[in-house]
């Protein structure tokens, strides 16, 4: 039980040495440790059988006093998963099957590093021993992801050697409005998409009147081909946790749910383990390290719908309803869940909280551009060579981010676009590239930050096929509610099919925009008003695709099954 | 079946108390019946003193739940953007093709259920299918029979025949 | 009687919490709409704001205080500063607002949600029921929709019409969700909620099945607030026609007294005129052979249910409190949700059931008919009462009690049929003997006329003399709940009335808490009868016809028809006095009760499944 400031530092003392012979900080004294991923995207590709054989070997050898077998969250690298790393040396292996890992044991007594198993650069053929030599790791900066695949999730002894609970100690010890300035001044802006300032949040529902008051975290990560939330839960979890409750002193809140999809069983379980462990360590529950703040979390699974990342769905969800949401104002500050005051934050914002709150707000705000501070997680999939999750500040350029850090297209493949903000963002060719990731930025090109997806497209993807996609997506996720989302998404997907079977008119790409802007204006919630951004930006960028399909009757693709014969040019 | 509304029952008396929790009594209910019958929901109605018709507007708009019966195997193949552009439409459509179903239809023998989901956050593996808990990455269109007869050869036809979900309508007992 | 016999207690506010999440409206803001300065309590809704200043933001999910949902997007408008188009329905003012109710950008949008809608439904307007009298076809009028660009999916659900009450056609559904708000919200019912999502959302009762097979009341007020005819009654027009037009048959018409009061406002006459008379010369102009008050047999179920009352103070024929049994939408309410209170309820048919009965049997013989050509059409405000015809104890097992039951709109349609100049038709008298109702029987037709008419008569029973006054104001208005002590056998009684089933509840909930009642009124509508699921729709923005207080214009013409009269006490009118003394014997006599009494059918809020618990 941690009942005071120095208890923590005491508990942060003990664990320190592990962590710091993984940072190569500290001499190891001939012990190992091996980390193994056990994220989604490892655990899918048998990261849980190499774990059991390694601890085989481990026996077999009699190494159990030597060698540390650890599981982490997401190291970002998903395509070469499993991933595992030697600690001390810090050596980098990935794609290791369980077949490997009796020569990964063996190797550790003589040294010897095995060739097979390391990162291979794609364009230059080198092979690289560590994470610092490998380009996808060293143009990130990591502070939301700061611990991901560093420390064992499930261990809250990991996470306070980090620093865990230090800022909520730090928190408790100032003002709630100091707080709520702190966060205001560093610039932090809501990472589920909208780019709210989070101080500001917090401040309108520590200004609300009525009681009791709520903190909510919005980990329904729904946008397709967006995993970041997904992996601070797997890999960082008390992050989150200790961002809601300082969200909590700072807004006056006692109770905070955790809104997680039930599609995520491992950051679910990673999560309940996280709250329990804070709890009879007592920094959760009631007064809080002896200060009397008392803060409670309890999480809540969603269902399978993507409208309940809307926050005034999620709210009803939260309430046992239809994730339906409803016309704001009043905001969730002001009559949020129950009708009382409501701060919603998503998963990467609370994450970045504590930091903050450790470093300073002016350590926040140089990171990033004028509008946009600090760093963005980014989950890069589709057509790119290093498929995974990254962190950069913002202000990086898609480029940078697709070309450096990406490693670029496969294959020799041509770029063509890069979607961000899933369902409700847009597509952005190549002579956007050159934009910066930053919320205003983004948006004028006819985009949006969104959560983080970024899904690369090369020259065989159809651009009208990709904004049937997702208008596919949008019009199954619609809630029903209002008439422009229930009937204007189903109209936009209609006229969209016809267009890609060969069947549209040039009267269809008007009705197609016009009515798009309409469904934006009219609709109640944001599923509505950004569905038709994926139509609205390929028409923008990809206009001749468009009239590819209607005028000749050709998909320049190749995609659209019907329409592969190529033109006569007479 | 009885001993399904007892576990129920241990269910209802540890979220009833707490307000907002229909939704986790529905993922548990399924859990232990395989699928919400609208006997079940009319059972969690009586039990919650909740109107059936919003239990039953709960239980259709979120995609998790099921109001019929799955097959033992639940094949689900991502349609999300990630999967998408690497060609999982082509791999659904193959399975579609073998399994002879359409989305969200179950084989004749109970063994099957055919779905296509959202994201299920492993693009680093597009294309991503799952079967119940097992999960393939990368999958190719010539995959999909090594997949399906995978399962296929674990069942002696005839035993899972007699437990197949459809053989047992669900009666609800009273509740007390 | 004097007046300090009556002590009345606060009366519980009509009308329904608001959601948790609107602000309260509190003090006077100044802003703007369409460049005019306004002021208005801070909180209250642009589209209401607008409305007092001359504004009328079309809109068609709104109902005021009822549903308040912001889902259609009909009624957008522009607010300076927020980048979206807002729902005025639900955007509170606050000082300092600028609001555009009319720029080219907010009617582009409008259009374009009344074309979307437009696209997906059945427009099949000159033979729909509510052609000429449909908010959507008043909607694209006034929007001044010429073309529907859009094309594609139309819903396509098959109609439900078996049962003999609502028919629901999900065609023309435009999800607006007035329906599932007024019967989750005003009635307390829950039959509706929205089932799927997205395009295949549906606002029906669990697993879309019938209202026959669901906990429904019948109460139609889902009908009422339905802006196109996705809700409508269960017409029984061309069999009615068919029957006029049989020379086999007898056909005798009773009206409900509320009637007289609403058929006007069909025909363009302000709310509250009494057509009584007009009324009359329509059905006989109509053919019916003979034309009938159910107000008669209101005064004859008031004296069977005076002496219920009388019996059980005495603790005799059944428990405490006596609860009325004349609205068979309640009937159904309290088989469902209260089935512990069918005791309670007073076995007294409701009176247009007392009618066809007493038609077939005693009419029948004065008049040498064969019960068995004789055909009642009962012309009630009511689409409960079309449910209550069809039950099988409501009939000698030979005969239905009541052949056919016409709503308020049926008649007014047949009377248009018929090419009816109504407005020019002489005022006629209703046929005798049933004819003939005393002002109690009349005021039945309004929240809390028939406790008013019972106590007139069990006052005047026990004090065994007339009382001095007889007009019972705190009966009377638009309370939800009416509470009062009355003095009766030298014991004082409590009454309570309620009217909708959500207020019911309120006092049922305090019954079933252990508060002692001695008699309560309930009706199923709000207002009673005057509010009823089968009285005049008219389509339009303002929905008036769904507001308690154009209601209680309709109940004030009943109390004036009662002040008119020269007979205002039930047993006093001599009609029922010679029915007793020829044929009835005495209220609650053998004959009474095999034809004027009935029993009822615990039904639990989850008809057709095992779980139906049984409280």
């Amino acid at each position: 039980m941690i009942t005071s400031a120095s208890d923590l530092l005491h508990i942060r003392q003990q664990h320190l040495p592990l962590i710091e012979a993984r940072l190569g900080r500290e001499e190891a004294a001939g012990e190992h440790q091996i980390l193994v991923c056990a994220g989604t995207g490892c655990s899918s590709s048998g990261s849980h059988g190499l774990r059991e054989e390694l601890k085989k070997q481990v026996e077999a050898h009699q190494l159990q006093e030597k060698v540390k077998i650890i599981k982490t969250g997401c190291f970002g690298f998903c395509k070469l998963g499993p991933i595992a790393v030697v600690y001390p040396e810090g050596i980098f292996y990935c794609r290791v099957r369980k077949e490997d890992a009796a020569d990964l044991v063996k190797g550790l007594a003589s040294g010897q590093v095995i060739t097979r198993l390391l990162y291979r650069d794609p364009a230059t053929g080198q092979h690289a021993r560590r994470m610092k030599e490998i380009h996808f790791f060293q143009a990130q900066h990591r502070i939301a992801l700061r611990n991901c695949g560093l420390i064992n999730p499930e261990d809250i002894n990991e996470y306070i050697a980090r620093d865990g609970y230090q800022a909520l100690a730090e928190a408790l010890s100032r003002q709630p409005e100091e707080i709520i300035a702190a966060i205001s001044a560093s610039g932090l802006r809501g990472r589920g998409g909208a780019g709210f300032p989070t101080g500001r949040k917090w401040e309108l529902t520590a200004a609300a009147p009525a009681r009791p008051r709520y903190v909510v975290c919005n980990a329904d990560e729904g946008d397709p081909g967006a995993f970041m939330d997904r992996s601070i839960l797997e890999g960082d979890p008390h992050s989150v946790l200790e961002g809601m409750a300082i969200a909590g002193y700072a807004t006056g809140a006692r109770q905070g749910y955790v809104y997680v999809r039930a599609e995520y069983p491992i950051a679910v379980d990673r999560l309940e383990r996280a709250i329990r462990q804070a709890r009879r360590a007592g920094l959760l529950g009631d007064n809080i390290l002896g200060t009397g703040f008392s803060f409670n979390i309890e999480i809540r699974l969603g269902a399978g719908a993507f409208v309940c990342g809307e926050e005034t769905a999620l709210l009803r969800s939260i309430e046992g309803r239809r994730g339906e949401p409803r016309p704001r104002p009043p905001y969730p500050a002001q009559a949020g869940l129950w009708g009382k005051p409501t701060v919603v934050n998503n998963v990467e914002t609370l994450a970045n909280v504590p930091v903050i709150i450790r470093k300073g707000a002016e350590w926040h705000a140089s990171f990033g551009t004028k509008g946009s501070k600090g760093t963005k997680v980014f989950s890069l999939a589709g057509s790119i060579n290093n498929t995974g999750l990254i962190e950069v500040p913002m202000g990086t350029t898609l480029r940078e981010i697709i070309f450096g850090i990406g490693g670029g297209i496969p294959g020799g493949k041509k770029f063509k676009a890069v979607q961000t903000g899933g369902p409700s963002g847009g597509c952005l060719p190549e002579e956007m590239l050159d934009t910066p990731v930053d919320y205003e930025a983004l948006t004028a090109a006819g985009s949006i930050m969104g959560s983080g997806g970024l899904i690369i497209m090369d020259e065989s993807d159809c651009m009208v096929d990709i904004a049937r996609f997702y208008l596919e997506f949008s019009q199954d996720e619609s809630c029903g509610r209002c008439t422009p989302c229930r009937v204007g998404t189903k109209r936009l997907l209609e006229i969209l099919k016809r267009i890609t079977s060969g069947e549209g008119t040039m009267d269809d790409l008007k009705l197609l925009e016009d009515l798009s802007h309409d469904v934006k204006e009219a609709s109640l919630c944001g599923l509505g008003q950004t569905a038709p951004n994926p139509i609205l930006s390929t028409l923008r960028y990809f206009r001749h695709e468009y009239e590819a399909h209607v005028r000749d009757k050709y998909c320049p693709a190749g995609v659209c099954r019907n329409l592969t014969r190529r033109p006569v040019l007479h | 079946m009885l001993d399904k509304y007892g576990r129920l029952e241990k269910v209802i008396k540890v979220y009833s108390r707490q307000p907002g929790q229909l939704i986790r009594i529905l993922q548990q209910a399924q859990e232990i019946f395989g699928y919400i019958s609208s006997e079940v929901q009319a059972y969690l109605a009586a039990r919650l003193n909740i109107p059936l018709a919003e239990i039953a507007g709960v239980v259709s708009f979120y995609s998790l739940f099921n109001s019929e019966p799955k097959g033992k195997y639940t094949i689900s193949i991502c349609l999300g953007t990630a999967c998408y552009v690497k060609g999982s439409q082509e791999i659904f459509q193959a399975f579609k093709n073998e399994l002879e179903l359409d989305d969200d239809d179950t084989t004749p023998d109970g063994l099957f259920t055919l779905r296509s989901t959202r994201c299920m956050g492993a693009c680093g593996l597009a294309p991503v299918v799952a079967v119940n808990d097992d999960i393939y990455g990368q999958v190719k269109t010539g995959d999909v029979t090594g997949v399906i007869s995978r399962y296929r050869e674990k069942e002696p036809a005839d035993d899972y025949e007699r437990q197949r979900p459809f053989a047992h309508p669900a009666t609800a007992p009273s509740p007390h | 009687m004097p007046a300090d016999k009556f002590t009345f207690e606060p009366v519980s506010p009509v009308g329904r919490e608001e959601d948790a999440t609107r602000p309260v409206a509190r003090k006077k803001v100044r802003f703007w709409i369409d460049g005019r300065e306004v002021v208005a309590e801070e909180g209250i809704s642009v589209l209401e704001a607008a409305h007092r200043v001359g504004i009328e933001i079309p809109s068609l999910c709104y109902l005021k205080n009822i549903n308040e949902i912001g889902a259609c997007r009909v009624c957008m408008v522009e607010i300076e500063g927020s980048k979206n188009l807002q729902a005025a329905c639900v955007y509170p003012v606050s000082a300092g607002l600028k609001v555009r109710t009319s720029t080219p950008r907010v009617l582009r949008a409008r259009r374009t949600v009344v074309e979307l809608l437009l696209s997906d439904h059945h427009r099949e307007c000159t033979n729909c029921i509510r052609n000429l009298n449909c908010e959507l076809q008043h909607l694209a009028d006034t929007l001044g929709i010429r073309n529907i660009r859009f094309t594609g999916e139309i819903s396509n659900y098959p109609i439900f019409n078996k049962n003999p009450f609502i028919v629901r056609d999900y065609n023309k559904c435009i999800k607006c969700r007035r329906c599932e708000a007024i019967c989750s919200k005003v009635q307390e019912v829950h039959v509706y909620s929205a089932q799927n999502r997205g395009f295949n959302t549906v606002i029906a009762p669990s697993f879309m099945k019938d209202l026959a097979e669901v906990a429904c009341i019948t109460c139609g007020q889902c009908v009422i607030a339905c802006p196109t005819a996705s809700l409508v009654e269960k017409e029984c027009i061309d069999e009615v026609w068919q029957a006029l037009a049989d020379p086999d048959k007898y056909v005798v018409v009773q009206t409900a007294p509320s009637i007289q009061v609403t058929l006007g406002e069909v025909f363009g006459l302000p709310v509250g005129t009494v057509v009584t008379g007009k009324l009359v010369a329509s059905l006989r102009r109509l053919g019916f052979d003979r034309v009938f008050a159910t107000d008669f047999t209101a005064d004859l179920t008031i004296m069977e249910e005076a002496h219920e009352l009388l019996e059980r103070l005495e603790g005799r024929g059944g428990p405490l409190p006596l609860l009325s049994s004349c609205s068979p939408g309640w009937i159904k309410f309290c088989e469902h949700f209260y089935p512990e209170f069918i005791p309670n309820l007073s076995t007294c048919k409701s009176p247009h059931e007392m009618f066809g009965a007493i038609t077939k049997t005693y009419f029948a013989q004065k008049e040498g008919l064969d019960p068995k050509k004789i055909v009642v059409v009962a012309v009630m405000p009511c689409t409960a009462k079309k449910f209550e015809a069809s039950r099988p104890e409501m009939g000698s097992g030979e005969w239905k009690d009541v052949d056919f039951v016409l709503t308020t709109r049926e008649l007014a349609r047949m009377i248009r049929q018929a090419g009816l100049n109504f407005r020019q038709l002489p005022d006629e008298e209703y046929d005798t003997p049933l004819g003939i109702a005393s002002g109690a029987g009349t005021i039945f037709g309004a929240t809390g006329g028939v406790v008013e008419a019972a106590v007139r008569t069990a006052y005047a029973l026990t004090h065994g003399r007339e009382m001095g006054v007889i007009d019972f104001e705190e009966f009377r208005g638009i309370s939800g709940v009416k509470e009062a002590w009355v003095e009766l056998k030298n014991r004082k009684i409590k009454v309570a009335i309620a009217h909708g089933t959500g207020n019911a509840r309120k006092i049922l909930d305090r019954m079933k808490a252990g508060e002692q009642f001695d008699y309560v009124e309930i009706m199923a509508c709000p207002g009673g009868c005057v509010g009823g699921g089968g009285q005049p729709i008219f389509g339009s923005r303002d929905h008036k016809e769904i507001s308690l207080d154009y209601r209680h214009n309709r109940a004030d013409a009943l109390y004036r028809i009662d002040y008119s009269r020269r007979i205002r006490l039930s047993h006093e009118n001599p009609a029922v006095q010679k029915i007793y003394a020829e044929f009835l014997g005495a209220p609650l006599s053998e004959t009474a009760n095999k034809l004027l009494h009935t029993h009822y059918t615990p039904r639990g809020p989850l008809p057709g499944y095992a779980v139906n618990p049984v409280q």
